[in-house]
């Protein structure tokens, strides 16, 4: 069996310089991302965080910087204690012009050995990628509860 | 059809602003297929047994199968086997199955791609490729009436490996 990862494709009719914002701005991921706010300089070697209702749940450290074509930080979520032990993974996107269209792939990989993240960010992607795609062609973010996901270890943070 | 060897080599999941209802409709109607599944028209006898087609914007048979499942508006599993000589012959029958749920404002549309064998990377390219490409366009003409100009050819990884197979590609 090879190594688990995790890739999703999704095609945008947006331009390449929205959709880096779209990712790297706390003012859009808080519309896409259930509120969550991505804290970075973007600088390679800088910190990564995630915060979601003041509390960091993830964080890591950018690895490629190269508005708008890709972006890839280290990832390490840290409201579980198994989670938090694990070495990081790694995030990467990819965003690329595909006639009108941006065809963005986020690929999702090198997870420690039976990483107990694996199940969430299957989940949680999906969702995440499909909020974002919605955001940039109509203005409007979905309304996905966190609850619909069936994520096994949820934390209460993101309950509230 | 006995659907119990098949084992899922392809899963994708999207959320989209609308009913499970338009969902179905979207997926078992020529009018809505036409404007994200790349101009090709789905036909399809909506009960166990009857038949799905697809047809490219000239009319030719494109993909024949058969209605294995039917849920409206939850549950559609088909044989979904493109027309290209010697391909079922070589690979197996192709199963698909969406899944429709609601999830909180939004509906979750799952794809899943599943055969009797295991297939090589260079030929599940093909679903790999084009499934995000076609269900991207789908959730944009349900959510903003617009399709989305996705041009795309098969992968070139996956017409080379179905030739050295001895299947007979356009």
């Amino acid at each position: 069996m090879g190594k688990p990862e995790f890739v999703y494709v999704s095609y945008i009719e947006t331009t390449p310089a929205k959709l880096w914002e779209a990712l790297t701005s706390s003012e859009f991921s808080k519309r896409y991302w259930w509120d969550t706010s991505v804290v970075s300089d973007w600088k390679v070697g800088s910190p990564f965080s995630l915060v979601l209702n003041g509390k960091t749940t993830d964080v890591g450290e950018i690895l490629e910087a190269d508005p708008p074509r890709r972006l890839c930080y280290s990832f390490r979520h840290i409201l579980n204690e198994a989670a938090r032990n694990e070495r990081p993974s790694r995030v990467t996107f990819v965003l690329e012009p595909h006639g009108k269209l941006v065809k963005l792939t986020l690929i999702h990989e090198d997870f420690a050995e039976n990483s107990v993240i694996l199940d969430g960010i299957s989940k949680g992607w999906p969702a995440i990628m499909s909020s974002l795609k919605s955001m940039l062609e109509n203005g409007q973010p979905l309304i996905i509860p966190f609850d619909a996901l069936s994520i096994e270890a949820l934390e209460e943070v993101y309950r509230s | 059809m006995n659907i119990d060897s098949f084992k899922p080599a392809i899963v994708y999941a999207i959320y989209i602003a609308s009913t499970p209802e338009k969902v179905w409709q979207a997926l078992t109607s020529a009018e809505f297929s036409r404007k994200y599944f790349f101009g090709n028209a789905v036909e399809i006898e909506l009960r166990i047994g009857g038949a799905y087609i697809v047809r490219t914007p000239d009319g030719s048979l494109h993909i024949s199968g058969e209605v294995i499942e039917c849920d409206p508006p939850n549950r559609l599993t088909i044989t979904f086997n493109v027309n290209w000589p010697g391909l079922v012959e070589k690979l197996g029958p192709t199963l698909v199955t969406f899944e429709i749920e609601q999830a909180g404002g939004a509906v979750k549309l799952t794809l899943i791609q599943s055969h009797d064998r295991p297939l090589s990377d260079d030929i599940l390219d093909g679903g790999r490729q084009g499934w995000p490409a076609i269900l991207s366009g789908l959730k944009s003409v349900l959510e903003t009436g617009n399709p989305l100009a996705i041009q795309m050819a098969p992968p070139l990884r996956m017409l080379e490996a179905l030739k050295q197979l001895g299947i007979k590609t356009p």
